[in-house]
């Protein structure tokens, strides 16, 4: 059962999406970012939700799946929400004890629960239309002008990429090492967290130690196989900016300009309602 | 000296210093005294040592801590991305590698997913893709179930038929009787060298030396210690089948 463990949440498919220049979709997934942060009302977060919308039907990821992906920061979505509808000062709308509920706190509270909302669920994309693979090496390929700055681009590249290659590696030796305890009596299961905790010590230990050992005889295999760092290596996958790349960022670019001729529309008019 | 193009097995008991002379000749380890040369280069010399580790490929012991990439085919493809080949040159030699190995069609599967003797063909696989003329195989089945055993040992000998160097350790004495050569080590000394027939004759020095005969060897030694003319040079079970069958005429 560990064995099927995946890494990320890649949703295989073939759409449009997973198939984008991964270079390309990375730099949008940032772009996306600042256009949430650049969109000032909900004037604008109807234009992200749109474009969001757009982007999920395109990559065939069902909804389903994509919202799975919210359970986990579900809490601070909540804390968020409700912490800014009691702590806004403004205009009271309701009273609840000594808590007051102000027509901002609730503007702000939605306006800041959809923008984390939206956030995740833009990222997330990125991951569930891209193989951890081709993750790695687009971030190479992207990083790469900045080696001359003294970024390792490709000692990160490679690092990523064997722990994705160990991972699963390292659970089964750890559901080995269990077995064998649990052969010899030990017990992960019951007693006080504490006591679990402590009783997984004899696990890490040997896990530990299993760690380096791979690592120096993957090490040893590497230096057998010709590598001696990047440079003068070259790459098997190519990045290939074709006709549906140019058009997704086209798309994009034109997405981010009505983003920001929203803010300044909203920006004139905040500006006229002050003066 | 290991001729070009033969298929040479060393044995030796644990600590007889088969792994060392292994990776010896690939430069991974450097000779305390003498020397080691490799088609014409000296290991020490730093200049040469990527194109030693070119020519003499390595596969180990281990087939989990070998594989360097999440995908079978990036991981074919990391030896000539080393080398600095282009594009379409690794992907002709990774195609030809995993056909070779016959795992093209696993070449996107993950590594952890297959078996022990298929990550085993992966490995053999990374190396053949660097062109070697020698492939040093450094006890590939020990951690493999029987069938793997089987799978791994048959590449090993096609790459031979192919003309690549094989340089075989093991412990497992039945995988060494179709070498051209079998070495005996012990504590780092060579204590036994010829063709399969002439060392497995010498019975009792090879016991000697902590080592266990090929099944079918022991059971022909047996038989002559009771007075069966079994002949000389028996190795395989076919073999010793055909000599049972000759020497009992009567059924």
């Amino acid at each position: 059962m560990i064995r099927d463990i995946t890494i990320g949440q890649y949703y295989p498919g073939y759409s449009l999406v997973h198939r984008l220049d991964t270079r390309l979709k990375i730099i949008l997934t940032f772009g996306y970012m600042v256009s949430i942060f650049l969109a000032a009302d909900f004037l604008a977060y109807l234009l992200v939700f749109i474009g969001l919308a757009v982007v999920i039907a395109k990559s065939q990821v069902p909804l389903r799946f994509i919202l799975r992906g919210l359970r986990p920061i579900f809490i601070i979505i909540a804390f968020t929400f409700v912490l800014n509808l009691f702590m806004t000062q403004g205009e009271v709308l309701v009273t609840l004890g000594p808590l007051h509920i102000t027509q901002a706190g609730l503007y702000n509270a939605c306006y800041m629960a959809l923008r984390i909302i939206f956030l995740i669920i833009g990222c997330s994309l990125l991951t569930f239309t891209t193989k951890p693979v081709k993750l790695t090496d687009g971030i190479e390929a992207l990083l790469k002008p900045f080696v001359r700055f003294g970024v390792p681009a490709h000692e990160l590249a490679m690092m990523m990429t064997i722990a994705l290659r160990f991972i699963p590696t390292l659970l089964e030796e750890t559901d080995k090492i269990m077995k064998a305890q649990q052969a010899r009596g030990a017990d992960f299961e019951t007693g006080s967290i504490f006591r679990r905790a402590k009783n997984m010590v004899p696990i890490f230990i040997p896990l530990i130690v299993g760690a380096f050992r791979m690592a120096a005889d993957l090490a040893m295999a590497m230096e057998a196989r010709c590598y001696r760092g990047g440079e003068g290596r070259t790459k098997m996958h190519e990045f290939r900016f074709g006709r549906k790349d140019t058009a997704a960022a086209a798309v994009f670019v034109v997405y981010l300009l009505l983003i920001v001729a929203e803010r300044a529309v909203h920006a004139q008019a905040w500006l006229l309602a002050t003066l | 000296m290991v001729e070009r193009g033969s298929f040479t097995s060393v044995i030796g008991r644990n600590g007889s210093g088969k792994s060392t002379l292994a990776k010896n000749i690939n430069a991974l380890l450097l000779p305390t005294g003498g020397t080691v040369v490799v088609g014409g280069y000296d290991t020490r010399r730093e200049e040469t040592i990527w194109e030693i580790r070119r020519m003499a490929g390595m596969v180990f012991q281990n087939p989990d801590n070998q594989l360097v990439s999440a995908v079978v085919e990036d991981d074919v493809a990391f030896g000539p991305e080393n080398l600095g080949l282009p594009r379409e040159e690794i992907r002709a030699r990774v195609q030809s590698s995993l056909a070779a190995v016959d795992m093209l069609e696993q070449r996107k599967m993950a590594p952890h997913l297959l078996s022990g003797g298929q990550k085993q063909r992966i490995a053999i696989a990374g190396v053949v893709a660097m062109k070697p003329d020698l492939v040093i195989l450094d006890e590939p089945t020990a951690m493999l179930d029987p069938e793997g055993r089987g799978e791994v040992l048959a590449i090993a000998k096609q790459l031979h038929r192919e003309g690549i160097t094989i340089l075989l350790i093991t412990h497992f004495m039945e995988e060494t009787v179709d070498s051209d050569r079998v070495v005996i080590m012990d504590e780092g000394r060579i204590v036994l060298d010829g063709t399969p027939e002439e060392v497995y004759g010498r019975a009792d020095e090879i016991r000697a030396y902590g080592l266990r005969l090929p099944f079918a060897v022991e059971v022909a030694d047996e038989l002559r210690a009771r007075g069966v003319a079994v002949r000389a040079g028996v190795l395989r079970e076919e073999e010793l089948l055909e000599e049972v069958l000759r020497l009992c005429p009567s059924r």
